[in-house]
């Protein structure tokens, strides 16, 4: 979800005008679902390089161990799910199917996805918060082989000019970003936008203080709201984090326009090829000295939809296995700036891959936004960032906005 | 279909009890058929595409219906619940007052504007049909461009507008166009509006085409010219193309959608939520598609009131 943009999002709509007419026609036919198990469909949403080649390959290697040869299908990252949602009416869905985590259990709910108990897949030395994410009503349909979350990105330059030292609690975020606000430059950017970039954004800093999303009108949530709009009404960040997705904190931060940002690692290839550009990454900064961060866990899982194949979902499940052998996490890993989901594996992907570190400490305490409320999450995340929003705009205390949400 | 009927309807009336009494090989009873014929392949595109999606849309709003229902195929009708959570939620009074501005708004702006710019250009000078023809850009840029572009122009620190205002010392502080609850809908009505003058434009100076140039000599001898010969020959020979302009403004602003997600999201704070895009984030973002179908519906009943309007006036405007 993290990096679907709202103008993506129209794409979606083109995909969905035919929805209706599949949901009516669909059921009877047996689709690509029949025939020989020489060729396993696969489906995600990787068309962004380095992912799109990445897991070309590793596919391919995978689809070379289990003797079967892949057909991928990549679409953009906000037509998957009414793609997805089209072959779940017409019984076409593909042999493989990559979901972003948030949405696995509500695709699990549908009965489209196979319980990965089924063939023999267990997510034993799995991270905690990823497994949960996969889990609808006790039974595991996916696993992730890694995983990424946000951090506090700080221009090194920027921060040694000022003589400060990256902060690690909100006091000291607040005093170093209105330190480093000086003409034009703001001294932190964060994604406060209208869409569940927002919410996620929003997360580390609510859940560090203990803020429950099952109720968000609790004071926890509502000092962290207060942190956001205290940045925004110093001067420390620009009014318009109401405006900005991820996307577009990078540039701001790419820039120079802000000297400290919070973001997640998808964005060092693009932070890389700017010249001149010194970053570094903490853990995002916590309520109190000594208090844990707690930040939500993004990346993509790999499910088996019931194709009705029983060889086919087997060769599928080998697949599956494949992405997810400890080389093969720690290889996506540090090829795509993610954290491998197996905790063991994490030692050693630090030592190799030491720019993660920060994101792989965070990772450990992370939790996903599906764990507790399940396929409620996106009427949540929406009165998350409503409340951020009418916070940040003036239109009520941090307190009365999330109350007014929450009863929403 | 306005045609059509027209046309069916020009059969002689006086031959009706002759010909209902002739078998259906006598060479009327023959024409009638392929009249006939001639109608199925428009009327069965027309259930197709129009009628089927408005159909289900209409029961989908009775129905919960989710993302299971397109796995199972079961979609439990719950009369009309779907309309009570939508009409009580406390977003849809604002969701409808900013419908009703952005529309009223963006139709005011347009019109005004694409008025002023077809008359200007009845008159002929050098290099006007290349100038008219480069008013129709707007028109011509894909709207999610167009969106992108114009975020970056209203954006509050480095936007160009905003950088524009500065240099000429007009502001203070930077306005923030897309992030201020009381800026952010006249913004996007701005951008519409942009985006709306070169139909209207167009439209109206093909209307303006139609008035003969007679009239204005007549007029100008009894000495009505400029303001009064617009007054009294050009606007009254135009009321049926504004009619038309008119109706069908509102409907293509009522359920605009692209412009607003791209240049807000509905965002800050719902400022500039309306029913299209409230019904849109329902049905795709939250996949509660049973109230996004109601929440649609509702949009569907109000353009279908504008749809029969447009209707009368085009037929006042075909006999005109």
């Amino acid at each position: 979800m993290a990096r679907r943009g709202a103008v993506l999002e129209l794409t979606a709509l083109v995909a969905v005008a035919g929805m209706a007419l599949a949901a009516c026609g669909g059921g009877g036919t047996a689709g690509p679902g029949g025939g020989d198990a020489s060729t396993i469909r696969v489906l995600d949403y990787y068309n962004n390089e380095p992912d799109r080649s990445v897991y070309a390959k590793t596919l391919d290697t995978c689809g070379q161990q289990a003797g079967v040869k892949i057909e991928r299908e990549v679409v953009p990252g906000a037509s998957l799910i009414p793609k997805v949602l089209q072959q779940a009416s017409s019984r076409t869905l593909p042999d493989v199917l990559m979901l972003d985590n948030p949405d696995v259990q509500q695709i699990a709910a549908t009965g489209a996805l196979a319980p990965i108990s089924d063939f023999g897949l267990s997510t034993d030395g799995y991270a905690e918060g990823v497994v949960s994410a996969s889990t609808f009503e006790g039974k595991v349909y996916g696993l992730q082989p890694v995983t990424n979350t946000i951090g506090l990105f700080y221009n090194k330059d920027l921060l040694a000019e000022a003589g400060i030292t990256p902060p690690t609690t909100w006091d000291e975020l607040k005093t170093a970003a209105a330190a480093l606000t000086k003409g034009e430059r703001y001294g932190v950017a964060f994604s406060a936008v209208a869409d569940y970039e927002g919410a996620w954004q929003f997360l580390p800093f609510m859940w560090s203080n203990g803020g429950d999303e099952t109720n968000i009108a609790g004071p926890e949530t509502a000092q962290a709201l207060q942190l956001w709009v205290d940045l925004v009404n110093s001067g420390s960040a620009s009014r318009s984090v109401l405006n900005w997705g991820q996307a577009d904190v990078k540039d701001q931060f790419a820039a120079g326009n802000a000297a400290m940002m919070v973001n997640g690692p998808w964005q060092f290839p693009a932070l890389d090829k700017v010249q001149g550009l010194n970053y570094d990454v903490v853990p995002i900064p916590v309520p109190r000295a000594g208090a844990t961060a707690v930040a939500p866990l993004g990346g993509e899982t790999w499910t088996l939809p019931q194709t009705g194949n029983a060889a086919r979902q087997a060769k599928a499940a080998e697949i599956v296995k494949c992405l997810n052998t400890d080389d093969t996490q720690l290889a996506l890993a540090s090829e795509r700036n993610t954290v491998p989901t197996k905790t063991a594996l994490r030692e050693r992907f630090v030592s190799e891959v030491p720019r993660m570190a920060a994101f792989t400490a965070q990772v450990q305490t992370a939790r996903s936004r599906t764990g507790k409320l399940g396929a409620e999450w996106p009427a949540t995340a929406t009165k998350i960032y409503t409340a951020v929003q009418t916070a940040i705009t003036g239109g009520a205390s941090p307190q009365q906005a999330l109350q007014q949400a929450q009863n929403g | 279909m306005g045609e059509v009927a027209t046309a069916t309807r020009r059969v002689p009336a006086a031959a009706l009890p002759a010909r209902l009494r002739e078998p259906w090989w006598a060479p009327r009873r023959r024409e009638r058929l392929l009249q006939v014929a001639f109608l199925v392949p428009a009327v069965l595109y027309l259930a197709l595409f129009f009628g089927y999606p408005v159909v289900q849309n209409v029961v989908m709003g009775f129905q919960e219906y989710t993302t299971r229902t397109f796995y199972t195929g079961e979609a439990p009708w719950v009369g009309l619940d779907n309309y009570a959570t939508v009409l009580a939620s406390p977003l849809f009074g604002q969701a409808m007052l900013n419908t009703v501005l952005f529309t009223v708004g963006s139709i005011a702006g347009q019109f005004c504007i694409g008025l002023a710019i077809a008359v200007f250009f009845q008159r002929k000078f050098p290099l006007s049909g290349l100038l008219r023809s480069l008013l129709l850009l707007p028109w011509l840029i894909p709207l999610i461009v167009s969106g992108a572009v114009w975020r970056w122009i209203l954006d509050q620190d480095n936007g160009a507008l905003n950088r524009f205002l500065g240099g000429l010392g007009l502001v203070g502080e930077n306005p923030g166009w897309l992030t201020s609850t009381s800026l952010a809908l006249i913004a996007v009505i701005g951008v519409n509006i942009w985006i709306g003058i070169p139909f209207n434009t167009t439209i109206l100076y093909g209307g303006l085409q139609d008035v003969p140039e007679e009239l204005y000599e007549a007029a100008a001898l009894d000495g009505a010219t400029g303001w009064r010969a617009f007054r009294h020959v050009t606007w009254p020979l135009l009321r049926p193309v504004v009619n038309v302009v008119l109706v069908l403004g509102v409907v293509y602003t009522i359920k605009v959608l692209d412009i607003i997600l791209g240049l807000t999201g509905g965002g800050p704070a719902n400022a500039t939520q309306t029913i299209a895009t409230q019904s849109y984030h329902l049905s795709f973002r939250e996949f509660r598609f049973g109230e996004g179908a109601a929440l649609g519906n509702v949009l569907i009943v109000i353009s279908l009131v504008f749809a029969l309007l447009y209707l009368r006036a085009n037929r006042k405007a075909v006999r005109g």
